[in-house]
């Protein structure tokens, strides 16, 4: 009996293959790129953290993509974590236990919310989460007596794990601490996108209805996901409270769950390197480009997205992949 | 093969005015494989609906194994041993063959294991295991998007058989294969249950493949049973001939 109608489809296979052998290379290296750069320029210590901790949120975004689902408004667990930090600061003071509780919390509030969302799919998943961001975004507005509104709060450089340290060893730490989350929960996902539970997550995008048929609970698989992209995402608010050391409504404004999408599209969602890819270029080409052209950096950076789309529609993460699998041509 | 295993007893469900089912008594013996047979629209696939839990009958009960399991979920369904293939291969189209199927092993006890891989040594030989039974090893790597009608067919069956199910039912698991493939695909199909021990329920609208491997024909019009039996008797009742065979050569 023959069995295929047509060649693979998919051109993208063989590089893909190839570029998740390579990606745990790839990782050192850009980890190491990273160090390297934050020696040469400390200016670019800040710029990195807050591009490792909004790529260690966009994990998240790929995990829901990996369900065919695109959450509009998932910044809201970088608000939440960034507030936990900023509100337990004066009675917790210590940055690590903070960065548990941040995930902690974020996964709780992902349960609360996600057993809701995960009913839906699509376009009305999107928007219920951005919903949820904004009323969570107008909470932070209006109830200033707690959260004193738009001004936000400022967070004050704590000890880390039981130590007191001046500044510049406080923002060492904190970027290390940073680059390694970004590697545990990196590999961690890594491990998941290729278990039974990522695969069924995966199922969720093309036969949602087999996985019924298999006994498998669709919509706790999509839950669990969701949970895990929550806690991520409190990781990197978080990380970004700590960093940027002043926390406002404005992250959890729907802007920011933007921000969180484009870089998942300009990173790829092929690989768990992409966020951190998209994350760095986003951050840096940001930095640059306000510098450099005050009133147009966001046109600047709306061009490079428009680029990506229709000249590598699998973001850096493709374009590294190509690269890698044209070589081994 | 005495003993029911499966039992509907007055299943009646309506589509607004369009009776799907209206009064349907069929017991599946067990090890049996039993044809349904019938005119598009007749509720043959209705029928598989409701026994899966996919659509809850208006009124009637169906029992498993002794178990009442009418309006139960699909998810627990699966669970006491029913499962389905369907008319429309329902395959995870970005994956390759041989993850569908060990996707579908997992799911018997190991689908929340978030951090080993699916591609396990266990998961992995079961699935190769299946795939050689199914004769699908050479496509093992080949995106299902990839396969022609008769693999994707023999595929999403296999996924089913992989539940490791004392009751399958298919919904026509040669419509869409070339008729040169077609015996292939079914003495294929019929050798693995066999061996697996699978009672077997499949809707089908040819009537060699019918003939030659149910046990009994169950002839389905206007949601209700015209007729039952072993094929030779009932492929050759003059009235079968007429209202559903003559219907199904035009079909």
């Amino acid at each position: 009996m023959s069995t295929t109608q047509d060649p693979p489809r998919d051109p993208m296979a063989r590089p893909a293959r190839l570029m998740k052998r390579y990606e745990p290379i790839l990782a050192i290296l850009l980890a190491a790129a990273m160090i390297t750069a934050a020696i040469l320029a400390p200016w670019l210590r800040f710029v990195l953290t807050i591009a490792l901790a909004k790529g260690i949120a966009v994990l998240g975004i790929l995990l829901l993509l990996r369900a065919g689902q695109v959450s509009f408004g998932h910044a809201i667990y970088i608000a939440f974590g960034a507030y936990v930090v900023a509100f337990l600061a004066p009675t917790v003071n210590d940055a690590a236990l903070l960065l548990a509780l941040a995930a902690v919390g974020a996964g709780l509030l992902g349960l609360v919310i996600g057993a809701f969302v995960t009913r839906y799919r699509q376009i009305f998943f999107g928007m219920l989460n951005l919903a949820m961001s904004m009323v969570f975004y107008s909470l932070l507005e209006k109830l200033y007596a707690i959260t004193k509104g738009s001004d936000g709060i400022r967070v004050e450089i704590m000890p880390i794990a039981g130590q007191a340290l001046d500044r510049v060893a406080y923002e060492w730490v904190i970027f290390g601490i940073a680059l390694g989350i970004a590697l545990v929960v990196a590999i961690l996902l890594r491990l998941y996108l290729s278990s039974p539970m990522g695969e069924a997550l995966a199922g969720i995008k093309t036969r949602e209805t087999r996985l019924e048929f298999m006994g498998v609970p669709a919509r706790g698989v999509l839950l669990s996901a969701y949970v895990m992209s929550a806690v991520v995402g409190g990781i990197g608010g978080a990380l970004i409270a700590l960093t940027s050391r002043h926390v406002t409504p404005q992250l959890a404004y729907w802007t920011s769950s933007g921000e969180l999408v484009f870089i998942a599209i300009l990173g790829g969602a092929g690989g768990v390197l992409g966020p951190f890819l998209g994350a760095a270029t986003y951050e840096l080409v940001r930095i640059y480009a306000a510098a450099s052209f005050a009133d147009a950096w966001q046109m600047i950076l709306g061009a490079v997205l428009l680029l990506v789309i229709l000249f590598a529609p699998g973001g850096l993460w493709g374009m590294a992949a190509r690269a890698i699998g044209g070589r081994g041509r | 093969m005495s003993e029911v295993l499966l039992q509907a007893s007055g299943l009646r469900l309506a589509f607004g005015g369009v009776k799907a089912a209206d009064g349907i008594d069929l017991g599946v013996m067990k090890g049996e494989f039993l044809a349904i047979i019938g005119p598009n629209g007749a509720g043959k696939t209705t029928f598989i609906n409701m026994t899966t839990g996919y659509l809850r009958p208006n009124a009637g009960t169906i029992t498993y194994d002794g178990r009442r399991i009418t309006g139960m979920s699909p998810r627990a369904i699966v669970k006491l041993g029913i499962a389905r293939s369907f008319q429309l291969p329902q395959l995870f189209v970005e994956h390759t063959v041989e993850q569908n199927i060990a996707l579908a092993v997992a799911s018997r006890d190991g689908i929340w294991s978030p951090l080993t891989p699916l591609l396990r040594p266990r998961f992995r030989d079961e699935a190769r295991d299946l795939l050689g039974r199914f004769g699908l090893s050479a496509i093992a790597d080949t995106r299902a998007d990839a396969l022609n009608e008769g693999a994707r067919k023999l595929a999403d069956i296999a996924m089913a058989v992989a539940l490791k199910p004392r009751l399958l039912l298919m919904d026509e698991p040669t419509s869409g294969v070339a008729a040169s493939e077609k015996m292939e695909v079914v003495e294929t199909l019929a050798r693995v249950l066999r061996d697996a021990a699978v009672t077997a329920v499949f809707v089908e609208h040819d009537m060699d493949v019918v003939e030659r491997f149910a046990d009994r024909v169950a002839v389905w019009s206007q949601g209700r049973i015209a007729a039952l039996g072993p094929p030779t008797e009932v492929l050759n009742d003059p009235a079968v001939q007429r209202d559903v065979i003559g219907i199904e050569r035009h079909a």
